[in-house]
């Protein structure tokens, strides 16, 4: 058989790590081939490389059977390698029509020949079945049809091999599904797939072949019938993993946290909030699902007072927050976990001591008159780093040097050492490796116990089933399902997810 | 009084805003804040006289565009290539502006402040137009530059709207990024669209000295180039919205000029309109303005 990419011995260093360290890897013609690894494990860096983005410092890439230097997305092009980015690289106020054309217009004179460029873009969507609306501005279509207009834009530069960074990353179980049909449907085409992801079950589901990297290393490939989801997590980790994690029961206690009916203005005349009510109660997770752009953010920036322009009322261990700067609703007990750790958790060019005590400097153990007490915010932030493990080289370290699961272990130890009543962890593991998540999930797990009320908003649908005591749903800025874990499928909280349930009802 | 008169006297006052306020647009749908308009206005009604002087108009108005070009071309060097902050960059330019067109004029005209009298283009009647009798006086007797700026309008929308390089040069100014993985030079755009935003103020310059005043006066810009930016967003960055808008401004200077005579509110007051309206547009009484995603931001593919 062909082989459609073969990659010798690429390297690829940034400044203090090494990226991509002698991978070798072989695809054949016409296969779905996974690459899976941890976050960091330079899965995007390698296929950055086949597409012209980076430039390898060494080693060598044969497309189909020829030397080829890719010094260019355009040289990638050339080469039919087309790359779907695990951040689309999509522009909101175009339609979807000019994103797809965008860089490979049809002319007539200078101007665009649209009547072409359109028939074109039919034909490619009725051979391999898609249902896009080409005029529709992309801000308004879903995430899932955004990822088909990635798709079909690589298509329609004449791409053979399509690179797909993490497409799964952000949609819906059923979007997944839809995507598994049609990337099959590419597959009969004959076009050479390559599947980025790090969620197991998937790449069994849709692979040929996998790929393992771990740490800029390719540890091995093997085909898809012939290996576990425990051996492939082993794989990737280099040790073997506790798939399940251990939930003791805790004990439920009052309320902690309500919101009732909180309503909140968005952009363009919709309500990003839509009369959201929930209750968390002390010794209980309750979790917060749905596609990313449905609420989330707006609801955690209104219960730690970062927006104020919503209607309704917020409480605290039964007071009202709403109106209360974010220092006195901190001050309150609440602890906020923030979804964008770099621009919302730390100061990044700070040293680690100073983003330990971030907020809490004012705090009286923290000051010495008017002047911060440096000697106790240091032996504070020691004793921190040893009850967290944190691994850095000094507490006087700018914390920008530190890997993503340290820089979200300073940021934990440090709001849940305050003992906050009320802990709101927004997507707290994201970008995180599989060490680091566990460590998180660990510590949550354990306040719960502790009897803390801890509302988790989180994308990843996995987190949220394992830890939640009770999950609700949201959808257009509604809370449109609350049910514990055990009472529901995948499928069915899918179903929510997308509104489905509720377009259902209304042609019934 | 709303008089044809009045009307015709806006046109004339809106031309130079217009036309700066057009190069606005390109610059700023690439994604490049562009400050310095106003310097590129000074330094092209500076080099306007010198080339109208020696050569002649049309001389005048090709050296007021490079004279325009140049400042844009060192605008986008700093910004594009090096990433300096636009806005820091764009207000030093002014000040470059301001001193070198000082320091020529004392070279080349022997004076600091003002050029020798130069003449413009002859004035032409518009077919058609200037028989409709109300449109007359809009019409008849008008600067080629006039028309040239109406005559922008129409084929900058379609440029922007519908040709090739108008698609790439929006997208750069949304979403470099993705501009840039679809295999579009990046800085080619943005370089393009900063450099004609400086041959239009320079054109814009040219038409304040040649066909407005009649020579290079210092500080004859007043400040149009800010304006013109003005009037850029009040169009929500679309060449017909700045069409409307750039009269608006001019419609508030020939009324400030008119009212000026025997009235009660003292003359300062009324010459104060149309910088008002700026400072009005420009801290945000128009909240529909959606500016370019990647407005202001220096494109780097590494941090991207
Ligand atoms: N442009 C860059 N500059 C510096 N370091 C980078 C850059 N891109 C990626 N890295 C680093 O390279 C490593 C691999 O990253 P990446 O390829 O994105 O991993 P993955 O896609 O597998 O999560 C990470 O440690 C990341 O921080
Ligand atoms: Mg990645």
């Amino acid at each position: 058989m062909e082989e459609a990419v073969v990659l010798k011995n690429i390297t690829k260093r940034f400044p203090g790590i090494v990226a991509n360290d002698r991978v070798n890897l072989q695809i054949q013609k016409g296969e779905i081939h996974a690459i899976v690894g941890e976050n960091g494990a330079g899965k995007s860096t390698l296929m950055k490389i086949l597409a012209g983005l980076y430039q390898p410092d060494e080693g060598e890439i044969y497309i189909f059977g020829k030397k080829e230097k890719i010094a260019s997305p355009n040289k990638a092009i050339e080469l039919k390698i087309g790359m779907v980015h695990q951040h689309f690289m999509l522009i909101d106020r175009f339609t979807v029509l000019e994103n797809i054309i965008l860089g490979a217009e049809k002319k007539k004179g200078i101007a665009i020949d649209k009547k072409t460029c359109r028939q074109t873009i039919k034909k490619l969507l009725d051979l391999y079945n898609f249902n896009l609306d080409l005029d529709a501005k992309l801000e308004d279509i879903s995430v899932g049809h955004a990822q088909r207009v990635e798709i079909i834009k690589v298509l329609y530069r004449g791409a053979d091999i399509l690179v797909l960074d993490e497409p799964t990353a952000v949609l819906a179980p059923q979007e997944v599904d839809e995507l598994f049909v049609n990337l099959r449907r590419l597959k009969e085409e004959g076009k050479t797939i390559i599947f980025i992801s790090h969620k197991l079950d998937e790449v069994l589901n849709i692979a040929d072949n996998i790929t393992v990297l771990r740490r800029g290393k390719a540890v091995g490939t093997v085909s898809a019938d012939s290996v576990t989801k425990e051996e492939l997590a082993k794989m990737m980790v280099g040790k073997p993993v506790l798939m399940k994690l251990d939930k003791a029961a805790a004990e439920k206690s009052d309320v902690k946290l309500s919101l009732h009916n909180i309503v909140m203005k968005g952009n363009g005349g919709k309500n990003s909030l839509n009369g959201v009510s929930l209750e968390v109660c002390g010794g209980e997770i309750y979790g917060i699902v749905g596609v990313e752009g449905n609420g989330q953010k707006e609801l955690a920036e209104a219960v730690i007072g970062l927006r104020q322009d919503y209607q309704g009322d917020i409480k605290v261990c039964g007071k009202p927050i709403h109106g209360l700067s974010i220092k006195q609703i901190r001050d309150s007990g609440v602890a906020f976990i923030p979804e964008d750790r770099h621009r919302q958790g730390l100061v990044l060019p700070m040293k680690v001591w100073e983003n330990s005590i971030l907020g809490f400097h004012r705090k009286d153990k923290f000051k010495k008159g008017m002047f911060i007490n440096i000697k106790k915010a240091e032996e504070f932030t020691l004793n921190n780093v040893k009850e967290f493990s944190i691994m850095i080289s000094s507490i006087h370290q700018e914390i920008e040097g530190l890997s993503g699961g340290n820089q979200q272990k300073v940021i934990l130890s440090r709001e849940l050492s305050q003992e906050p009543e009320v802990i709101l962890a927004a997507q707290p593991t994201r970008g995180l490796d599989i060490g680091a998540m566990e460590f998180v999930h660990r510590q949550l797990l354990q306040k719960r116990q502790e009897g803390k009320a801890i509302l988790l908003i989180s994308a990843d649908l996995e987190e949220v089933l394992s830890l939640s005591d009770r999950i609700g749903v949201i959808f257009d800025g509604e809370i449109v399902a609350e049910f514990a874990p055990e009472e529901k499928t995948l499928e069915d909280i899918g179903v929510y997810m997308l509104g489905a349930h509720r377009k259902a009802g209304e042609s019934a | 009084m709303l008089t044809a008169e009045l009307l015709a006297s806006s046109l004339r006052m809106a031309v130079p805003i217009l036309l700066t306020a057009i190069g606005a647009v390109y610059t700023e749908r690439s994604g490049i804040v562009n400050i310095g308009l106003e310097g590129m206005m000074i330094v092209g009604s500076f080099w306007a006289s010198v080339g109208a002087y020696f050569y002649g108009p049309f001389v005048g108005i090709l050296f007021a565009m490079l004279a325009g070009a140049f400042l844009a071309l060192i605008h986008s060097v700093t910004t594009v290539t090096f990433g300096v902050n636009q806005v820091v960059s764009g207000v030093a330019l002014n000040i470059l502006a301001y001193g070198a067109s000082r320091f020529l004029s004392l070279v080349i005209f022997g004076k600091a402040t003002t050029s020798h009298h130069v003449s413009g283009f002859s004035p032409i009647d518009v077919p058609i137009l200037s028989d409709i009798p109300f449109l007359k006086l809009l019409f008849t007797d008008i600067s080629p530059i006039v028309i040239t700026a109406l005559i922008l309008v129409p084929i900058s929308k379609y440029i922007i709207d519908n040709t090739v390089f108008g698609l790439r040069l929006r997208a750069v100014g949304e979403n470099p990024l993705a501009a840039d993985t679809l295999g579009i030079n990046v800085f080619a755009m943005r370089y393009a669209g900063v450099i004609i935003s400086g041959m239009l103020a320079g054109m814009a310059g040219a038409y304040l000295t040649m066909e407005h005043t009649g020579m290079y006066v210092e500080g004859m810009t007043q400040g149009k180039g800010y304006i013109a930016m003005a009037a850029m967003i009040f169009g929500n960055w679309t060449p017909t919205g700045t069409l409307w808008a750039s009269l608006l401004f001019g419609f508030a200077e020939a009324l400030s000029l008119r009212a000026g005579e025997g009235s009660i509110i003292p003359y300062q007051f009324i010459k104060m309109i149309p910088y008002l309206l700026t400072l009005a547009v420009l801290t945000g009484i128009v909240k529909k303005a959606t500016p370019p995603a990647a407005s202001g931001e220096p494109y780097d593919r590494s941090i991207g």
